[in-house]
Protein backbone atom coordinates (compact mmCIF):
# COMPACT_ATOMS: atom_id res chain seq x y z
CA UNK A 1 0.00 0.00 0.00
CA UNK A 2 1.55 3.28 -1.03
CA UNK A 3 -0.28 6.52 -0.36
CA UNK A 4 2.48 8.87 -1.52
CA UNK A 5 0.86 9.38 -4.92
CA UNK A 6 -2.50 10.22 -3.42
CA UNK A 7 -0.92 12.93 -1.25
CA UNK A 8 1.21 14.20 -4.12
CA UNK A 9 4.54 13.17 -2.64
CA UNK A 10 7.61 12.25 -4.70
CA UNK A 11 7.82 8.41 -4.74
CA UNK A 12 11.49 8.66 -3.87
CA UNK A 13 10.51 9.83 -0.38
CA UNK A 14 10.94 7.74 2.77
CA UNK A 15 9.33 9.95 5.42
CA UNK A 16 6.74 12.58 4.71
CA UNK A 17 5.40 14.69 7.57
CA UNK A 18 3.00 17.54 6.98
CA UNK A 19 1.30 19.83 9.48
CA UNK A 20 2.09 17.59 12.44
CA UNK A 21 0.53 18.88 15.64
CA UNK A 22 0.84 17.32 19.05
CA UNK A 23 -0.17 18.47 22.47
CA UNK A 24 0.18 17.01 25.93
CA UNK A 25 -2.97 18.28 27.60
CA UNK A 26 -2.94 22.05 27.31
CA UNK A 27 0.74 22.15 26.29
CA UNK A 28 1.16 22.36 22.52
CA UNK A 29 4.53 20.78 21.75
CA UNK A 30 4.42 20.44 17.95
CA UNK A 31 2.69 23.28 16.12
CA UNK A 32 2.62 22.10 12.53
CA UNK A 33 5.88 20.40 11.62
CA UNK A 34 6.64 19.72 7.94
CA UNK A 35 9.53 17.53 6.91
CA UNK A 36 10.35 15.30 3.96
CA UNK A 37 13.23 12.84 4.03
CA UNK A 38 14.08 11.09 0.77
CA UNK A 39 15.25 7.50 0.55
CA UNK A 40 18.87 6.98 1.45
CA UNK A 41 19.35 10.47 2.85
CA UNK A 42 20.27 11.72 6.31
CA UNK A 43 18.38 14.47 8.11
CA UNK A 44 19.81 15.96 11.28
CA UNK A 45 17.51 17.82 13.63
CA UNK A 46 18.97 20.39 15.98
CA UNK A 47 17.31 22.84 18.31
CA UNK A 48 17.12 24.01 21.91
CA UNK A 49 15.87 21.79 24.72
CA UNK A 50 12.10 21.45 24.85
CA UNK A 51 11.61 22.41 21.21
CA UNK A 52 9.84 19.11 20.49
CA UNK A 53 12.59 17.18 18.67
CA UNK A 54 12.14 13.96 20.62
CA UNK A 55 8.38 14.26 20.46
CA UNK A 56 8.54 14.59 16.68
CA UNK A 57 10.76 11.49 16.36
CA UNK A 58 8.37 9.54 18.59
CA UNK A 59 5.45 10.60 16.40
CA UNK A 60 7.20 9.16 13.34
CA UNK A 61 7.13 5.63 14.76
CA UNK A 62 3.81 6.19 16.51
CA UNK A 63 5.13 5.96 20.06
CA UNK A 64 3.07 9.14 20.37
CA UNK A 65 -0.17 9.72 18.49
CA UNK A 66 -0.37 12.98 16.58
CA UNK A 67 -3.33 15.23 17.21
CA UNK A 68 -3.50 16.31 13.59
CA UNK A 69 -1.41 16.22 10.48
CA UNK A 70 0.01 13.49 8.36
CA UNK A 71 3.02 11.21 8.74
CA UNK A 72 3.76 8.64 6.04
CA UNK A 73 6.69 6.26 6.25
CA UNK A 74 7.49 4.58 2.94
CA UNK A 75 4.06 5.57 1.71
CA UNK A 76 2.11 4.20 4.63
CA UNK A 77 0.66 5.30 7.93
CA UNK A 78 2.21 3.60 10.95
CA UNK A 79 -0.81 3.67 13.22
CA UNK A 80 -3.74 3.84 10.80
CA UNK A 81 -5.39 2.23 7.83
CA UNK A 82 -6.67 4.66 5.21
CA UNK A 83 -10.03 3.74 3.75
CA UNK A 84 -11.71 6.34 1.58
CA UNK A 85 -11.28 9.52 3.57
CA UNK A 86 -11.15 7.88 6.98
CA UNK A 87 -8.12 6.87 9.01
CA UNK A 88 -8.99 3.76 11.01
CA UNK A 89 -6.88 3.20 14.09
CA UNK A 90 -4.99 -0.08 13.85
CA UNK A 91 -4.83 -2.71 16.61
CA UNK A 92 -1.56 -2.92 18.55
CA UNK A 93 -0.34 -6.03 16.73
CA UNK A 94 -0.63 -4.37 13.31
CA UNK A 95 1.10 -1.20 14.52
CA UNK A 96 3.94 -3.33 15.86
CA UNK A 97 4.41 -4.99 12.50
CA UNK A 98 4.86 -1.62 10.83
CA UNK A 99 6.94 -0.22 13.64
CA UNK A 100 9.37 -3.12 13.21
CA UNK A 101 10.47 -1.49 9.95
CA UNK A 102 11.47 1.70 11.74
CA UNK A 103 14.53 1.32 13.95
CA UNK A 104 15.12 3.61 16.90
CA UNK A 105 18.24 4.35 18.91
CA UNK A 106 17.85 6.04 22.28
CA UNK A 107 19.92 8.43 24.31
CA UNK A 108 20.16 5.89 27.14
CA UNK A 109 20.67 2.82 24.89
CA UNK A 110 17.86 0.82 26.55
CA UNK A 111 19.53 -2.53 25.95
CA UNK A 112 17.78 -5.43 27.65
CA UNK A 113 19.92 -6.03 30.77
CA UNK A 114 18.66 -9.58 31.26
CA UNK A 115 20.07 -10.72 27.92
CA UNK A 116 23.58 -11.00 26.54
CA UNK A 117 24.66 -8.86 23.61
CA UNK A 118 23.88 -11.63 21.12
CA UNK A 119 20.51 -12.35 22.76
CA UNK A 120 19.66 -8.65 22.55
CA UNK A 121 20.27 -8.77 18.81
CA UNK A 122 18.37 -11.94 17.95
CA UNK A 123 15.39 -11.41 20.28
CA UNK A 124 13.23 -9.39 17.90
CA UNK A 125 14.19 -11.13 14.62
CA UNK A 126 13.35 -14.50 16.18
CA UNK A 127 10.26 -13.55 18.17
CA UNK A 128 8.76 -10.89 15.90
CA UNK A 129 9.95 -11.86 12.42
CA UNK A 130 10.02 -15.60 13.21
CA UNK A 131 13.45 -15.95 11.65
CA UNK A 132 15.19 -19.28 12.34
CA UNK A 133 17.59 -18.89 15.25
CA UNK A 134 20.66 -19.98 13.25
CA UNK A 135 20.00 -17.39 10.57
CA UNK A 136 19.33 -14.65 13.11
CA UNK A 137 22.57 -15.49 14.91
CA UNK A 138 24.56 -15.32 11.73
CA UNK A 139 23.11 -11.95 10.83
CA UNK A 140 23.66 -10.70 14.38
CA UNK A 141 27.32 -11.74 14.36
CA UNK A 142 27.81 -9.99 11.04
CA UNK A 143 26.32 -6.82 12.52
CA UNK A 144 28.49 -7.10 15.63
CA UNK A 145 31.51 -7.37 13.39
CA UNK A 146 30.36 -4.25 11.61
CA UNK A 147 30.22 -2.25 14.84
CA UNK A 148 33.48 -3.87 16.00
CA UNK A 149 32.05 -5.79 18.95
CA UNK A 150 32.09 -9.41 17.86
CA UNK A 151 34.22 -10.31 20.89
CA UNK A 152 31.51 -9.04 23.27
CA UNK A 153 28.74 -11.31 22.00
CA UNK A 154 28.29 -13.21 25.29
CA UNK A 155 28.71 -10.25 27.62
CA UNK A 156 25.84 -8.65 29.51
CA UNK A 157 25.21 -4.98 28.65
CA UNK A 158 26.08 -3.72 32.14
CA UNK A 159 29.66 -4.84 31.56
CA UNK A 160 30.08 -2.66 28.47
CA UNK A 161 31.14 0.96 28.25
CA UNK A 162 28.54 3.52 27.16
CA UNK A 163 29.99 3.74 23.68
CA UNK A 164 29.96 -0.03 23.30
CA UNK A 165 26.39 -0.21 24.58
CA UNK A 166 25.28 2.35 22.05
CA UNK A 167 26.99 0.47 19.22
CA UNK A 168 25.18 -2.69 20.33
CA UNK A 169 21.93 -0.73 20.40
CA UNK A 170 22.54 0.37 16.82
CA UNK A 171 23.30 -3.22 15.79
CA UNK A 172 20.13 -4.36 17.55
CA UNK A 173 18.07 -1.87 15.55
CA UNK A 174 19.79 -2.98 12.33
CA UNK A 175 19.03 -6.63 13.09
CA UNK A 176 15.42 -5.96 12.09
CA UNK A 177 16.59 -4.69 8.67
CA UNK A 178 14.70 -1.43 9.09
CA UNK A 179 13.89 0.96 6.26
CA UNK A 180 14.66 3.97 8.44
CA UNK A 181 16.69 4.56 11.57
CA UNK A 182 15.70 7.22 14.07
CA UNK A 183 18.33 8.46 16.52
CA UNK A 184 17.39 10.48 19.59
CA UNK A 185 20.58 12.17 20.84
CA UNK A 186 22.60 8.96 20.54
CA UNK A 187 25.78 10.48 21.95
CA UNK A 188 24.42 12.82 24.63
CA UNK A 189 24.84 10.33 27.47
CA UNK A 190 28.40 9.41 26.52
CA UNK A 191 31.76 10.55 27.86
CA UNK A 192 33.41 12.84 25.30
CA UNK A 193 36.07 10.32 24.34
CA UNK A 194 33.40 7.70 23.51
CA UNK A 195 31.35 9.93 21.22
CA UNK A 196 33.66 9.38 18.26
CA UNK A 197 33.26 5.61 18.03
CA UNK A 198 29.47 5.89 17.88
CA UNK A 199 29.51 8.70 15.31
CA UNK A 200 31.91 6.59 13.23
CA UNK A 201 29.37 3.74 13.09
CA UNK A 202 26.61 6.17 12.16
CA UNK A 203 28.76 7.69 9.41
CA UNK A 204 29.34 4.21 7.99
CA UNK A 205 25.60 3.58 7.96
CA UNK A 206 24.95 6.86 6.17
CA UNK A 207 27.51 6.01 3.52
CA UNK A 208 25.90 2.59 3.16
CA UNK A 209 22.69 4.31 2.05
CA UNK A 210 20.62 3.97 5.25
CA UNK A 211 17.86 6.53 5.62
CA UNK A 212 18.39 8.24 8.96
CA UNK A 213 16.78 10.96 11.05
CA UNK A 214 19.18 12.07 13.76
CA UNK A 215 18.39 14.41 16.63
CA UNK A 216 21.81 15.58 17.79
CA UNK A 217 23.87 18.29 19.36
CA UNK A 218 26.95 17.26 17.34
CA UNK A 219 27.03 20.11 14.83
CA UNK A 220 30.28 18.78 13.34
CA UNK A 221 28.65 15.45 12.58
CA UNK A 222 25.62 17.18 11.08
CA UNK A 223 27.76 19.34 8.85
CA UNK A 224 29.75 16.39 7.59
CA UNK A 225 27.11 13.68 7.23
CA UNK A 226 23.67 15.25 6.91
CA UNK A 227 21.99 15.88 3.57
CA UNK A 228 19.47 18.11 5.28
CA UNK A 229 19.87 20.10 8.45
CA UNK A 230 16.67 20.95 10.29
CA UNK A 231 16.47 23.58 12.99
CA UNK A 232 13.47 23.25 15.29
CA UNK A 233 12.37 25.76 17.88
CA UNK A 234 9.10 26.18 19.77
CA UNK A 235 7.43 23.22 18.06
CA UNK A 236 8.02 24.31 14.46
CA UNK A 237 10.71 23.83 11.85
CA UNK A 238 12.31 27.26 11.72
CA UNK A 239 14.77 26.57 8.96
CA UNK A 240 16.01 23.62 6.93
CA UNK A 241 18.48 23.17 4.12
CA UNK A 242 21.97 22.20 3.17
CA UNK A 243 23.96 21.86 6.43
CA UNK A 244 27.15 23.63 5.35
CA UNK A 245 25.26 26.56 3.88
CA UNK A 246 22.91 26.83 6.83
CA UNK A 247 25.70 26.75 9.38
CA UNK A 248 27.70 29.31 7.43
CA UNK A 249 24.81 31.74 6.81
CA UNK A 250 21.66 31.00 8.74
CA UNK A 251 18.75 33.04 7.38
CA UNK A 252 16.69 33.21 10.55
CA UNK A 253 17.74 35.15 13.63
CA UNK A 254 16.71 32.26 15.93
CA UNK A 255 18.95 29.83 14.06
CA UNK A 256 21.81 32.30 14.24
CA UNK A 257 21.37 32.69 18.02
CA UNK A 258 21.23 28.94 18.57
CA UNK A 259 24.26 28.17 16.41
CA UNK A 260 26.12 30.99 18.11
CA UNK A 261 25.49 29.31 21.45
CA UNK A 262 26.48 25.75 20.49
CA UNK A 263 29.38 26.33 18.10
CA UNK B 1 49.35 19.06 62.17
CA UNK B 2 49.45 19.84 58.47
CA UNK B 3 53.23 20.03 58.47
CA UNK B 4 53.40 16.66 60.23
CA UNK B 5 51.40 14.98 57.49
CA UNK B 6 53.44 16.49 54.73
CA UNK B 7 56.63 15.41 56.49
CA UNK B 8 55.33 11.82 56.49
CA UNK B 9 54.40 12.04 52.86
CA UNK B 10 57.93 12.98 51.96
CA UNK B 11 59.61 10.19 53.89
CA UNK B 12 59.13 7.65 51.07
CA UNK B 13 57.08 4.60 50.31
CA UNK B 14 58.89 2.23 52.65
CA UNK B 15 57.84 4.25 55.68
CA UNK B 16 54.25 4.31 54.50
CA UNK B 17 54.21 0.55 54.24
CA UNK B 18 55.46 0.25 57.80
CA UNK B 19 52.44 2.13 59.12
CA UNK B 20 50.18 -0.15 61.12
CA UNK B 21 46.50 0.21 61.83
CA UNK B 22 45.21 -0.37 65.35
CA UNK B 23 41.69 -1.75 64.94
CA UNK B 24 38.96 -0.08 67.00
CA UNK B 25 38.16 -2.21 70.06
CA UNK B 26 34.56 -3.08 70.90
CA UNK B 27 34.52 -4.02 74.61
CA UNK B 28 30.74 -3.92 74.96
CA UNK B 29 30.33 -6.24 72.04
CA UNK B 30 32.35 -8.85 73.92
CA UNK B 31 30.11 -8.47 76.96
CA UNK B 32 27.03 -8.96 74.75
CA UNK B 33 28.57 -12.07 73.19
CA UNK B 34 29.23 -13.50 76.65
CA UNK B 35 25.64 -12.91 77.77
CA UNK B 36 24.22 -14.49 74.63
CA UNK B 37 26.52 -17.46 75.03
CA UNK B 38 25.42 -18.07 78.61
CA UNK B 39 21.75 -17.85 77.64
CA UNK B 40 22.16 -20.25 74.72
CA UNK B 41 24.02 -22.78 76.87
CA UNK B 42 21.37 -22.60 79.57
CA UNK B 43 18.67 -23.16 76.99
CA UNK B 44 20.49 -26.11 75.41
CA UNK B 45 21.05 -27.64 78.82
CA UNK B 46 17.42 -27.46 79.80
CA UNK B 47 16.26 -28.76 76.42
CA UNK B 48 18.62 -31.70 76.67
CA UNK B 49 17.93 -32.62 80.26
CA UNK B 50 14.25 -31.78 80.82
CA UNK B 51 12.49 -35.16 80.50
CA UNK B 52 9.22 -33.44 79.50
CA UNK B 53 10.65 -32.90 76.00
CA UNK B 54 10.54 -36.66 75.61
CA UNK B 55 13.10 -36.82 72.82
CA UNK B 56 12.76 -40.58 72.33
CA UNK B 57 9.06 -40.05 71.55
CA UNK B 58 9.98 -37.34 69.07
CA UNK B 59 12.31 -39.76 67.33
CA UNK B 60 9.63 -42.42 67.21
CA UNK B 61 7.05 -40.20 65.52
CA UNK B 62 9.36 -38.21 63.23
CA UNK B 63 8.77 -40.61 60.32
CA UNK B 64 5.40 -41.95 61.40
CA UNK B 65 3.22 -42.66 58.31
CA UNK B 66 0.48 -40.38 59.58
CA UNK B 67 2.99 -37.54 60.08
CA UNK B 68 4.47 -38.13 56.63
CA UNK B 69 1.00 -38.00 55.10
CA UNK B 70 0.53 -34.70 56.89
CA UNK B 71 3.82 -33.42 55.50
CA UNK B 72 2.74 -34.34 51.97
CA UNK B 73 -0.62 -32.65 52.46
CA UNK B 74 1.06 -29.48 53.71
CA UNK B 75 3.44 -29.48 50.75
CA UNK B 76 0.66 -30.14 48.25
CA UNK B 77 -1.52 -27.41 49.73
CA UNK B 78 1.34 -24.92 49.72
CA UNK B 79 2.32 -25.76 46.15
CA UNK B 80 -1.21 -25.58 44.73
CA UNK B 81 -2.04 -22.37 46.56
CA UNK B 82 1.26 -20.75 45.60
CA UNK B 83 0.85 -21.58 41.91
CA UNK B 84 -2.73 -20.32 41.89
CA UNK B 85 -1.66 -17.20 43.79
CA UNK B 86 1.17 -16.46 41.35
CA UNK B 87 -1.13 -16.76 38.35
CA UNK B 88 -3.98 -14.89 40.04
CA UNK B 89 -1.65 -12.28 41.49
CA UNK B 90 -0.06 -11.60 38.11
CA UNK B 91 -3.47 -11.19 36.47
CA UNK B 92 -4.64 -8.84 39.21
CA UNK B 93 -1.33 -6.91 38.98
CA UNK B 94 -1.79 -6.45 35.22
CA UNK B 95 -5.29 -5.14 35.96
CA UNK B 96 -3.89 -2.84 38.67
CA UNK B 97 -1.48 -1.14 36.25
CA UNK B 98 -4.00 -1.01 33.41
CA UNK B 99 -4.84 2.53 32.25
CA UNK B 100 -8.50 1.46 32.13
CA UNK B 101 -10.24 2.25 35.40
CA UNK B 102 -12.81 -0.44 34.65
CA UNK B 103 -10.01 -2.92 35.26
CA UNK B 104 -7.93 -1.17 37.91
CA UNK B 105 -10.77 -0.32 40.29
CA UNK B 106 -12.06 -3.92 40.64
CA UNK B 107 -8.46 -5.09 41.03
CA UNK B 108 -7.91 -2.59 43.83
CA UNK B 109 -11.10 -3.75 45.52
CA UNK B 110 -9.95 -7.35 45.22
CA UNK B 111 -6.63 -6.60 46.89
CA UNK B 112 -8.28 -4.50 49.56
CA UNK B 113 -10.83 -7.18 50.44
CA UNK B 114 -8.82 -10.38 50.32
CA UNK B 115 -5.72 -8.93 51.89
CA UNK B 116 -7.75 -7.29 54.63
CA UNK B 117 -9.67 -10.37 55.77
CA UNK B 118 -7.97 -12.67 58.30
CA UNK B 119 -7.04 -16.02 56.77
CA UNK B 120 -8.86 -17.96 59.48
CA UNK B 121 -12.09 -16.05 58.88
CA UNK B 122 -11.90 -16.72 55.14
CA UNK B 123 -11.23 -20.40 55.76
CA UNK B 124 -14.23 -20.83 58.00
CA UNK B 125 -16.33 -18.77 55.62
CA UNK B 126 -15.59 -20.95 52.60
CA UNK B 127 -15.95 -24.07 54.73
CA UNK B 128 -19.48 -22.97 55.58
CA UNK B 129 -20.40 -21.93 52.03
CA UNK B 130 -23.26 -24.43 52.07
CA UNK B 131 -25.04 -22.21 54.61
CA UNK B 132 -25.06 -19.44 52.01
CA UNK B 133 -25.71 -21.43 48.80
CA UNK B 134 -27.32 -24.84 49.23
CA UNK B 135 -26.75 -25.75 45.58
CA UNK B 136 -24.23 -24.68 42.99
CA UNK B 137 -25.36 -24.89 39.40
CA UNK B 138 -25.24 -23.38 35.95
CA UNK B 139 -28.38 -21.52 34.92
CA UNK B 140 -28.75 -20.35 31.34
CA UNK B 141 -31.55 -17.85 30.70
CA UNK B 142 -34.32 -19.13 28.35
CA UNK B 143 -32.90 -22.64 28.70
CA UNK B 144 -33.04 -23.47 32.35
CA UNK B 145 -30.84 -25.25 34.83
CA UNK B 146 -28.02 -27.17 33.13
CA UNK B 147 -26.81 -28.91 36.25
CA UNK B 148 -26.95 -28.40 39.95
CA UNK B 149 -24.92 -30.02 42.72
CA UNK B 150 -25.14 -29.69 46.48
CA UNK B 151 -22.50 -27.20 47.61
CA UNK B 152 -21.04 -29.59 50.16
CA UNK B 153 -20.15 -32.05 47.38
CA UNK B 154 -17.93 -29.49 45.69
CA UNK B 155 -16.59 -27.43 48.55
CA UNK B 156 -14.85 -30.17 50.50
CA UNK B 157 -12.62 -28.97 53.34
CA UNK B 158 -9.63 -29.28 50.99
CA UNK B 159 -11.27 -27.17 48.28
CA UNK B 160 -12.38 -24.60 50.83
CA UNK B 161 -8.80 -24.37 52.08
CA UNK B 162 -7.39 -23.97 48.56
CA UNK B 163 -9.94 -21.33 47.56
CA UNK B 164 -9.71 -19.29 50.75
CA UNK B 165 -5.93 -19.25 51.02
CA UNK B 166 -5.23 -18.74 47.32
CA UNK B 167 -7.60 -15.78 47.19
CA UNK B 168 -5.82 -14.19 50.11
CA UNK B 169 -2.39 -15.05 48.76
CA UNK B 170 -3.35 -13.63 45.34
CA UNK B 171 -4.02 -10.33 47.04
CA UNK B 172 -0.51 -10.28 48.48
CA UNK B 173 1.11 -11.52 45.27
CA UNK B 174 -0.70 -8.87 43.21
CA UNK B 175 0.99 -6.12 45.20
CA UNK B 176 4.37 -7.83 44.92
CA UNK B 177 4.07 -8.36 41.17
CA UNK B 178 2.85 -4.81 40.64
CA UNK B 179 5.89 -3.43 42.42
CA UNK B 180 8.09 -5.64 40.28
CA UNK B 181 6.47 -4.48 37.06
CA UNK B 182 6.81 -0.85 38.10
CA UNK B 183 10.53 -1.37 38.72
CA UNK B 184 11.19 -1.91 35.01
CA UNK B 185 11.85 1.41 33.32
CA UNK B 186 9.77 2.90 30.51
CA UNK B 187 12.85 2.83 28.26
CA UNK B 188 12.72 -0.97 28.19
CA UNK B 189 9.11 -0.98 27.03
CA UNK B 190 9.81 1.63 24.39
CA UNK B 191 12.87 -0.17 23.08
CA UNK B 192 10.85 -3.37 22.77
CA UNK B 193 7.97 -1.56 21.06
CA UNK B 194 10.41 -0.02 18.58
CA UNK B 195 11.63 -3.51 17.71
CA UNK B 196 8.07 -4.39 16.78
CA UNK B 197 7.23 -6.42 19.87
CA UNK B 198 3.55 -6.72 20.71
CA UNK B 199 2.51 -5.70 24.24
CA UNK B 200 1.93 -9.33 25.24
CA UNK B 201 5.33 -10.40 23.91
CA UNK B 202 7.21 -7.55 25.53
CA UNK B 203 5.47 -8.27 28.82
CA UNK B 204 6.49 -11.93 28.64
CA UNK B 205 10.03 -11.51 27.35
CA UNK B 206 11.21 -8.15 28.64
CA UNK B 207 9.20 -6.77 31.55
CA UNK B 208 8.35 -9.92 33.53
CA UNK B 209 11.85 -11.46 33.48
CA UNK B 210 13.37 -8.16 34.56
CA UNK B 211 10.83 -7.64 37.31
CA UNK B 212 11.63 -11.10 38.66
CA UNK B 213 14.61 -9.92 40.63
CA UNK B 214 12.33 -7.55 42.52
CA UNK B 215 9.53 -10.10 42.77
CA UNK B 216 11.40 -13.20 43.98
CA UNK B 217 12.70 -12.18 47.43
CA UNK B 218 9.30 -11.10 48.83
CA UNK B 219 7.68 -14.07 47.10
CA UNK B 220 10.03 -16.38 48.98
CA UNK B 221 8.89 -14.74 52.19
CA UNK B 222 5.27 -15.12 51.13
CA UNK B 223 5.83 -18.78 50.47
CA UNK B 224 7.32 -19.36 53.90
CA UNK B 225 4.43 -17.45 55.44
CA UNK B 226 1.97 -19.48 53.44
CA UNK B 227 3.58 -22.74 54.50
CA UNK B 228 2.98 -21.76 58.09
CA UNK B 229 -0.48 -20.35 57.40
CA UNK B 230 -1.58 -23.70 55.99
CA UNK B 231 -1.47 -25.00 59.57
CA UNK B 232 -4.75 -23.09 60.02
CA UNK B 233 -6.50 -25.64 57.82
CA UNK B 234 -6.33 -28.10 60.69
CA UNK B 235 -9.29 -26.14 62.12
CA UNK B 236 -11.47 -27.27 59.21
CA UNK B 237 -10.28 -30.89 59.40
CA UNK B 238 -7.88 -30.96 56.46
CA UNK B 239 -5.21 -33.56 57.24
CA UNK B 240 -2.11 -31.38 57.15
CA UNK B 241 1.02 -31.71 59.24
CA UNK B 242 -0.37 -30.01 62.32
CA UNK B 243 -3.66 -31.92 62.06
CA UNK B 244 -1.74 -35.22 61.92
CA UNK B 245 0.27 -34.29 64.98
CA UNK B 246 -2.87 -33.21 66.81
CA UNK B 247 -4.73 -36.38 65.92
CA UNK B 248 -1.91 -38.44 67.39
CA UNK B 249 -1.53 -36.53 70.64
CA UNK B 250 -5.31 -36.48 71.05
CA UNK B 251 -4.97 -40.22 71.51
CA UNK B 252 -1.64 -40.51 73.34
CA UNK B 253 -1.47 -37.14 75.16
CA UNK B 254 2.18 -36.79 74.09
CA UNK B 255 1.45 -33.18 73.17
CA UNK B 256 4.88 -31.59 73.44
CA UNK B 257 6.87 -34.22 71.53
CA UNK B 258 4.39 -34.22 68.66
CA UNK B 259 4.46 -30.46 68.42
CA UNK B 260 8.24 -30.78 68.27
CA UNK B 261 7.89 -33.27 65.42
CA UNK B 262 5.67 -30.82 63.50
CA UNK B 263 8.06 -27.94 64.23
CA UNK B 264 11.03 -29.94 62.97
CA UNK B 265 9.26 -30.65 59.70
CA UNK B 266 8.15 -27.04 59.23
CA UNK B 267 11.70 -25.85 59.81
CA UNK B 268 13.13 -28.45 57.46
CA UNK B 269 10.78 -27.47 54.65
CA UNK B 270 11.45 -23.77 55.17
CA UNK B 271 15.21 -24.40 54.96
CA UNK B 272 14.89 -26.24 51.67
CA UNK B 273 12.66 -23.47 50.31
CA UNK B 274 15.29 -20.90 51.23
CA UNK B 275 17.95 -22.69 49.24
CA UNK B 276 15.63 -22.92 46.24
CA UNK B 277 14.96 -19.21 46.54
CA UNK B 278 18.64 -18.28 46.42
CA UNK B 279 19.02 -20.37 43.27
CA UNK B 280 16.11 -18.56 41.63
CA UNK B 281 17.54 -15.22 42.66
CA UNK B 282 20.81 -16.17 41.04
CA UNK B 283 19.05 -17.26 37.86
CA UNK B 284 17.30 -13.93 37.41
CA UNK B 285 20.34 -11.79 38.12
CA UNK B 286 22.79 -13.67 35.93
CA UNK B 287 24.15 -10.41 34.54
CA UNK B 288 25.29 -9.33 38.01
CA UNK B 289 26.50 -12.56 39.58
CA UNK B 290 30.03 -13.80 39.03
CA UNK B 291 29.75 -17.45 40.07
CA UNK B 292 26.90 -19.82 40.72
CA UNK B 293 26.34 -20.25 44.46
CA UNK B 294 27.21 -23.74 45.64
CA UNK B 295 24.62 -25.52 47.72
CA UNK B 296 26.62 -25.26 50.91
CA UNK B 297 27.54 -21.66 50.28
CA UNK B 298 23.98 -20.60 49.82
CA UNK B 299 22.88 -22.38 52.99
CA UNK B 300 25.72 -20.86 54.92
CA UNK B 301 25.11 -17.38 53.57
CA UNK B 302 21.44 -17.64 54.47
CA UNK B 303 22.10 -18.82 58.00
CA UNK B 304 25.00 -16.60 58.90
CA UNK B 305 26.00 -13.38 57.27
CA UNK B 306 29.57 -12.70 58.16
CA UNK B 307 30.58 -9.12 58.41
CA UNK B 308 33.09 -8.40 55.70
CA UNK B 309 36.15 -6.46 56.71
CA UNK B 310 37.49 -3.95 54.28
CA UNK B 311 41.05 -4.85 55.22
CA UNK B 312 42.20 -8.42 55.12
N1 LIG C 1 4.76 12.47 27.85
C1 LIG C 1 4.76 13.80 28.04
N2 LIG C 1 3.81 14.39 28.80
C2 LIG C 1 3.79 15.71 28.98
N3 LIG C 1 4.68 16.57 28.47
C3 LIG C 1 5.66 16.07 27.68
C4 LIG C 1 5.75 14.66 27.43
N4 LIG C 1 6.82 14.45 26.65
C5 LIG C 1 7.36 15.65 26.40
N5 LIG C 1 6.67 16.64 27.02
C6 LIG C 1 6.98 18.07 26.96
O1 LIG C 1 7.07 18.42 25.60
C7 LIG C 1 8.07 19.39 25.41
C8 LIG C 1 9.00 18.96 24.31
O2 LIG C 1 9.68 17.81 24.73
P1 LIG C 1 10.76 17.06 23.84
O3 LIG C 1 11.26 15.94 24.66
O4 LIG C 1 10.15 16.73 22.51
O5 LIG C 1 11.88 18.17 23.65
P2 LIG C 1 13.32 18.03 23.01
O6 LIG C 1 13.37 19.00 21.91
O7 LIG C 1 13.57 16.60 22.66
O8 LIG C 1 14.24 18.47 24.18
P3 LIG C 1 15.65 17.88 24.66
O9 LIG C 1 16.69 18.48 23.77
O10 LIG C 1 15.77 18.37 26.06
O11 LIG C 1 15.56 16.40 24.57
C9 LIG C 1 8.77 19.58 26.75
O12 LIG C 1 8.28 20.77 27.32
C10 LIG C 1 8.32 18.40 27.55
O13 LIG C 1 8.20 18.75 28.90
MG1 LIG D 1 14.83 15.04 23.50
Amino acid sequence: MNHFERFGVDPNTMIHAAGVRKNFGPLEVLKGVDLTVSKGSVACIIGPSGSGKSTFLRCINHLEEVNSGLILVDGNFVGYRLQGDTLHELPASAICQRRAEIGMVFQHFNLFPNMTVLENLIEAPVRVRKEPVAQAREHALELLRRVGLEAKRDVYPRNLSGGQQQRVAIARALAMKPKVLLFDEPTSALDPELVGEVLEVMKDLAQGGMTMVVVTHEIGFAREVADTLVFMDGGVVVEKGDPKEMIANPTSQRTRDFLGRVL
Amino acid sequence: MATDISKHAHTGIQDVEQLTIAPLRHPWRNVAVAIVLVLVLALLYSVATNPEFQWPVVGRYLFDPLILRGVVMTLVLTAIIMVLACVGGTLVALMLISPSRLLSVPANLFVWFFRGMPALVQLIFWYNMALLFKQIGLFIPFYGMVFSIPTNDIITPFVAAVIALSLQESGYMAEIVRNGLKSVGRGQTEAALCLGMKPSLLMRRIVLPQSMRVIIPPTGNEMINLLKTTSLVSTIAVGDLLYSAQSIYARTFETIPLLLVASAWYLAIVSVTTVGQSYLEFHFSRDEAKAKPSLLNSIASQLFSFRRRSRS
